[in-house]
């Protein structure tokens, strides 16, 4: 938060209010297990006394004056006498605890409770009942048992149950409690100084002062010693900041507006134009995107010819391609990383419901059918804590409480939305500490053509259309998120980046656009407002046919008092911008009125060449559109190796392993172990076409893949999976990239999808990228991505970056740290299965059948780097710290044809049961398939190998399977090249035995080794 | 045969719609989904259906408790239809969601002295604090439900995260007394789940999935029927296909019966 926020909130707080406090509580405490669990939660946290007892009330401020009938009536809408007893502006003085805390939301901030408490007060009395200066607002009282709380407890338990960057905290002893008769009425109204319309800003500067515009913004003020207050960053570099002020001299013979500025820093960000991939580097004119990425999807589209199934790639908010004959499926996942680090709820929802809107945003408007998630953290049990500035202040989240946070947020984005979760993942590593990285993903249907006959995945908007806002309101929430997330994350990042998501606001409008309005032929284009918001959307849909005139004045606000470049660039969720031909205007806005959804025309689209905004008729924008979008200076970017960290690991001498301890320990592991207690609180049935579940099994094992079947009356399924090796990456870029397609691949043809009807999508999250050294490792990496997909024949149809995943700052002992995470490429992919009947899974299913390791078994080849055993081995001790290996290598042109052959055994039901190899090898796949029905299995390890190796290591393009045995011979004829060794049977007890030159090696039980499996993440 | 009318609700967070109107449509029914606000504004098409439906999902976000809002708004609006509809000869289902509305409302479980309207029983906040998606057996509690004739136990999956059935002693002893008390969480084994979770995924008390009101016909549940409707979407099913190569997948699913027990009751 910038000083200057600071300020105008404090204002806020402190002036006198009038309102009423309604408080609701359980009228039999027992009944609340929020306070019991809560208690026992906070009791793990390093507090110095032990809290006895918390209870909750939940309250709601009306601001105003109410009678005593209306607010007894408020009670009652908002009670329920089955279960409450309830306050009005009185002290829960019976209930007055040791401690009492109340946490409400900071002004401005998104409060869904409140409202929908204010919808069901309207509802009830009237919209009029409820007038501008009527808010409603809601927050919670914990009522603390605890003898002898300290300053330290009181700070803890503070930040465990609120985050200071959205909320706020008031704390009371009893005896103040008892003295203030209760807590106090606080109404947390945004009120804002009024602000110069708009400013101009100077460019004609000494470039230090330049430099010093682009890191930290348009100067706000100057403070009581003459220094300069920014408004936050602009991310523009020297280079681009000397192309807008040429412009601005040579053409418009103005200096910019601090709207204009904005909006060109929104419009240039690394996070929407992606630099990085779009410059030429080294020998690449082209770039790496044109080069490598959208190079692959030409050249494999090209040589697919008539069989090419991408209808909409690279150029929508997703991908698109063919399902059937009528319908479309899309795909996007979207990362959400720096505000995740900040307020990882409100990131991470405000993630899944933004990236649904780039499904609602495709076309016409798909329809949301499957989200996808995957979050990557450091250690939840690693407590030492990192401060973002100097004198251990500003303190970053543990990584515990980003990750139950995320998961939450997730979690209430996507239950609330009516959209299944099936596919998703969790992956360690330390380098996640500092900022975490948080994909979200949607999946969404389209009919190929809509009523009307026109082609669904186009659309353009009309010069004379009007231009259309429709959803939530705008408000200082999510201003400079797209520059910031182009920045690594330091003290000085804003808070007004972080906000919530509003799921119920975006699930109405997304119903009455692509279950009603798309039919309806209502609008000529339509977009999302994400990044940069309206400046962004208008601008790019500007583009469709040439220009636009916003009246910004119209744009519908939460408050008054915001200045125009503030409504141009916020971010505020939950909005859509449409082109709205004139005469279908009254239809959609009837509509949307009656859905409950507020849509408003703002402007006009033009073909006048220029973005024109103005505001209370006063232009505060007026500059060519061909320069908004493409005025960016060209950048070149040199690279240069890093030095790999590969090494040569000695290993420990094989006698010297218990491998069932090994065996039984990987499957405790943070990466390995079952992460059900995220796939159950998410609702992955709604809709009702999941067939293969994100947990398998009679004991719920994690699944790799999920299968959904989106149109009940076809057998066809959309198939989901995604790969990621960042220990990998520490070592080789290009095995990481290589690795994660190919695995990312062999889990789709494992659950019954053609390599044909198969795409790709991209997400790089790197560090320091403007380091040439991490540039070179991108460039290898991207270059793998080329290479191995086009092999694959799998295209890639979308792709987001991510390429400051930093964080600078300091430990206990006010050391600098850097913490990079480190690079990360995500390859997620999707595909049409014919058939979802025959669709397997990975359990092992009858006794008997016959355990085969399908594909690349060389003896010798046991390169360990990057994988599991090896981190295991690490923390064991047992090999050196420094111990990193070698990635595994493989050639994708070998696997094709074997991949092929499996491909028609899958088709024709041939498996019982099919695992494709990755983290954990041979021993996590069989594990797996004995654990998911508990039948156990018995295993030889092939003589002459070691054992710990041969059931551990990674080596890519394998599966495990298991096949009645009257069709083994088939198999092994069909595989006879390819290496199809048997290497075990299921057997009909919970038994698993694995044996090794005729000498027991593992022995254990599916009980035992499902104890160690759940164990890791029994508490969360 | 007769193709009874079928009103699925929709609007402001309502997401079960479609799944629940394809069970009912293969059942032999003709289901409409009608936003909320359309009702509203004109609440006597309602007395042209036969069987009205609150589906699951989220409405109003489950903001101010599940069920709530939305059932403040349609007593607001739409009180004096829904009793005309419940006093004929009609069927009322809420499915999870659903479910909270009509005990919001107080159509479930109603009382034999006072009729509806009046609230006696909650839907609150899973013991676990958290929300459930995962698969339950049941077993029919010996109702009058029109929605189980035939029924002895039933495998579906639950999503919510407000679904733990309460009532006061008083107002329970009626439910048993009256027999509106429809199914019970069970082990696979078929034995009470006693409160124990997973098998109880909320910590209902009585082990409480779903009750019923008016000779049966007004029926709510927590669990999810349209999503075990055909074979192939339980849990199971790949490893069942994996040993019974040929079967269908569209063949039924234990969730159908639901369906279709409310369909006959008008042929």
């Amino acid at each position: 938060m910038s000083r200057k926020d600071a300020l105008r909130r404090e204002n806020i707080m402190m002036k006198k209010p009038v309102g009423h406090r309604l408080e609701i509580f359980y009228r039999d405490p027992g009944l609340d297990t929020r306070g019991q669990l809560l208690r026992d939660k906070l009791n793990t946290l390093d507090l110095e006394t032990t809290i006895d007892d918390i209870r909750l009330s939940e309250v709601y401020t009306l601001e105003g004056e109410f009678s005593p009938a209306r607010l007894r009536q408020a009670a009652e809408l908002l009670s329920n006498p089955v279960i409450h007893d309830y306050l009005l502006d009185q002290a829960r003085t019976q209930g007055a605890a040791d401690a009492v805390l109340e946490v409400g939301f900071l002004p401005g901030v998104t409060d869904n409770v409140a409202h929908t408490a204010a919808e069901t007060l309207a509802d009830a009395w009237g919209e009029e009942a409820l007038s501008t200066d009527k808010g409603v607002y809601s927050s919670t009282i914990y009522y603390i048992e605890a003898q002898n709380l300290s300053d330290s407890d009181y700070h803890l338990i503070g930040r465990f149950l609120a985050n200071a960057l959205i909320q706020r905290l008031h704390w009371k002893e009893r005896s103040a409690y008892v003295a203030d008769a209760g807590m106090d009425l606080v109404i947390p109204r945004v009120k804002l100084e009024a602000h110069k319309a708009v400013s101009r800003v100077e460019l004609d500067l000494p470039e230090v002062e330049l430099v010093a515009l682009g890191k930290g913004g348009i100067i706000d003020h100057y403070d009581a010693d003459g220094r300069p207050v920014r408004r936050g960053p602009l991310a523009l570099d020297l280079e681009s900041l000397k192309t807008i002020a040429d412009y601005f001299a040579r053409v418009e013979k103005r200096p910019p507006t601090d709207l204009e500025l904005e909006a060109l820093a929104q419009t240039w960000s690394e996070h929407c134009k992606h630099t990085i991939f779009a410059a030429s580097l080294d020998e690449l004119n082209e770039g790496l995107y044109k080069t490598y990425i959208k190079g692959a999807t030409t050249r494999i589209r090209a040589a697919r010819g008539e069989d090419d199934i991408c209808v909409s790639v690279f150029v929508d908010n997703s991908g698109g391609i063919i399902f059937d004959d009528d319908y479309l499926v899309t795909d996007k996942v979207e990362t959400h990383n720096s505000p995740s680090a900040l307020d990882p709820f409100g990131g991470a929802i405000t993630g899944i419901v933004g990236v649904n809107r780039d499904t609602v945003g495709f076309g016409l408007g798909a329809k949301p059918i499957i989200n996808r998630y995957g979050f990557c953290v450091a250690d939840p049990a690693d407590n030492a804590p990192l401060y973002r500035s100097p004198g251990r202040l500003n303190q970053a989240l543990r990584p515990r409480r980003i990750l139950d946070g995320i998961v939450d947020g997730v979690r209430v984005g996507g239950n609330c939305s009516g959209i299944p979760t099936t596919q998703g993942f969790l992956t360690f590593h330390p380098g996640y500490k500092g900022k975490p990285l948080v994909f979200v993903g949607t999946v969404g249907l389209l009919p190929r053509k809509t009523k009307a006959g026109r082609l669904s995945h186009e659309k353009a908007a009309q010069a004379g259309d009007y231009v259309v806002v429709l959803g939530g309101r705008v408000g200082l929430d999510g201003i400079h998120g797209a520059t910031f997330s182009s920045e690594a994350l330091s003290g000085g990042s804003p808070a007004t980046a972080v906000q919530i998501g509003d799921p119920i606001t975006q699930k109405k409008f997304s119903d009455a656009i692509v279950k009603e309005a798309r039919q309806l032929n209502l609008y000529s284009s339509i977009t999302d407002n994400g990044a940069g918001g309206i400046s962004c959307s208008v601008a790019e849909m500007a583009r469709e046919c040439g220009g636009c005139r916003v009246e910004l004045e119209k744009v519908p606000v939460k408050y008054p008092g915001m200045a125009p470049w503030e409504i141009w660039i916020s971010e505020s969720q939950e909005r859509m911008t449409l082109a709205v031909p004139p005469e279908k205007w009254p239809e959609l806005e009837k509509l949307m009125r009656s859905r409950g959804v507020e849509a408003t025309v703002i402007g006009e689209f033009t073909a006048s060449g220029r973005c024109r905004v103005s505001y209370k008729g006063e232009s505060v924008m007026d500059i060519d559109l061909d320069f908004l979008h493409d005025g960016l200076p060209d950048k070149h970017l040199i690279t240069k190796e890093r030095p790999s960290a590969a090494n040569d690991v000695v290993l420990p001498e094989a006698a010297d392993l218990v491998v069932t301890d090994l065996f039984l320990k990987m499957f405790k592991r943070l990466n390995l172990a079952s992460h059900a207690y995220v796939s159950t609180q998410y609702d992955f049935e709604v809709q009702g076409g999941t067939v293969l579940k994100p947990l398998l099994g009679r004991n719920q094992v994690d699944a790799f893949a999920t299968v959904v079947q989106p149109l009940p009356e076809s057998e066809k399924g959309v198939s989901l999976s995604q790969s990621l090796y960042p220990a990998i990456s520490d070592i080789d870029t290009y095995a990481a990239a290589a690795m994660a397609i190919d695995t990312a691949v062999r889990n789709l043809i494992a659950v019954g999808t053609p390599l044909k009807r198969m795409a790709l999508l991209d997400n790089f999250c790197w560090c320091s990228s403007d380091d040439p050294g991490r540039l070179g490792q991108l460039k290898e990496c991207v270059k793998s991505c080329y290479d191995t997909a086009v092999v694959y024949g799998t295209p890639f149809i979308s792709g987001k970056d991510s390429m400051y995943n930093d964080f600078h700052g300091f430990d206990a002992d006010d050391n600098e740290v850097g913490i990079s995470v480190p690079p990360t490429i995500l390859i997620s992919s999707i595909g049409v299965v014919s058939r979802v009947a025959d669709v397997r899974s990975f359990a092992f299913v009858e006794a008997g059948d016959l355990i085969y390791l399908l594909g690349a078994y060389r003896p010798a080849d046991y390169e360990c780097g990057g994988s599991e055993y090896l981190a295991l081995l690490r923390d064991e001790g047992l090999v050196a710290e420094t111990a990193m290996g070698r990635a595994p290598q493989f050639s994708p042109t070998t696997q094709l044809p074997f991949y092929q052959k499996v491909e028609k055994v899958v088709a024709e039901a041939g498996f019982r049961s099919i695992y494709p190899l990755a983290q954990g090898g041979i021993a996590l796949a069989a594990g797996k398939g004995a654990l998911a029905e508990g039948l156990g299995f018995d295993l030889q390890v092939p003589g002459g190998e070691r054992a710990d190796l041969f059931l551990f290591n990674e080596h890519p393009g394998r599966f495990l399977v298991t096949i009645s045995p009257e069709r083994a011979p088939e198999l092994e004829k069909l595989l006879a090249e390819n290496c199809c060794l048997q290497l075990g049977r299921v057997r009909d007890d919970e038994r698993i035995v694995i044996t090794h030159n005729n000498a027991l090696t593992v022995e254990t039980t599916t009980t035992e080794l499902l104890g160690a499996y759940r164990s890791t993440f029994a508490g969360f | 045969m007769v193709q009874p009318k079928v009103l699925l609700l929709t609007g402001y967070g309502i997401n079960c719609e479609e799944e629940t109107a394809y069970a009912f449509e293969a059942c032999g029914a003709r289901p409409r989904i009608v936003h909320v606000n359309d009702l509203i504004g004109a609440p006597q098409q309602l007395a042209e259906y036969q069987i009205f439906v609150v589906p699951g999902g989220f409405s109003y976000g489950d903001d101010t408790g599940s069920g709530n809002a939305l059932a403040n708004k349609m007593r607001h609006t739409l009180w004096p239809e829904l009793m005309e509809f419940v006093s004929a000869d009609r069927l009322v289902l809420g499915i999870c969601n659903g479910f909270q509305v009509l005990v919001n409302l107080g159509l479930l479980p109603g009382s034999r002295k006072n009729g509806f309207g009046e609230r006696r029983a909650a839907l609150i906040a899973n013991c676990s604090a958290r929300y459930e998606c995962r698969w339950v057996n049941l077993a029919a509690a010996g109702s009058e439900a029109v929605f189980l004739r035939g029924v002895d136990s039933l495998f579906l999956p639950v999503a919510h995260g407000e679904g733990r059935f309460f009532a006061p002693p008083g107002t329970l002893a009626e439910l048993r007394e009256e027999r509106q008390i429809a199914l019970r969480y069970v082990d696979a084994e078929k034995r009470p789940a006693a409160g124990r979770f997973p098998l109880n995924p909320n910590g209902s008390v009585d082990d409480i999935a779903a009750v019923c009101a008016a000779e049966g016909r007004i029926f709510g549940l927590m669990p999810h029927p349209e999503r075990a409707f055909r074979l192939n979407q339980l849990p199971s099913w790949p490893e069942f296909s994996a040993l019974n190569s040929g079967v269908s997948w569209e063949a039924e699913g234990p969730g159908k019966i639901i369906f279709a027990n409310a369909v006959d009751y008008f042929s």
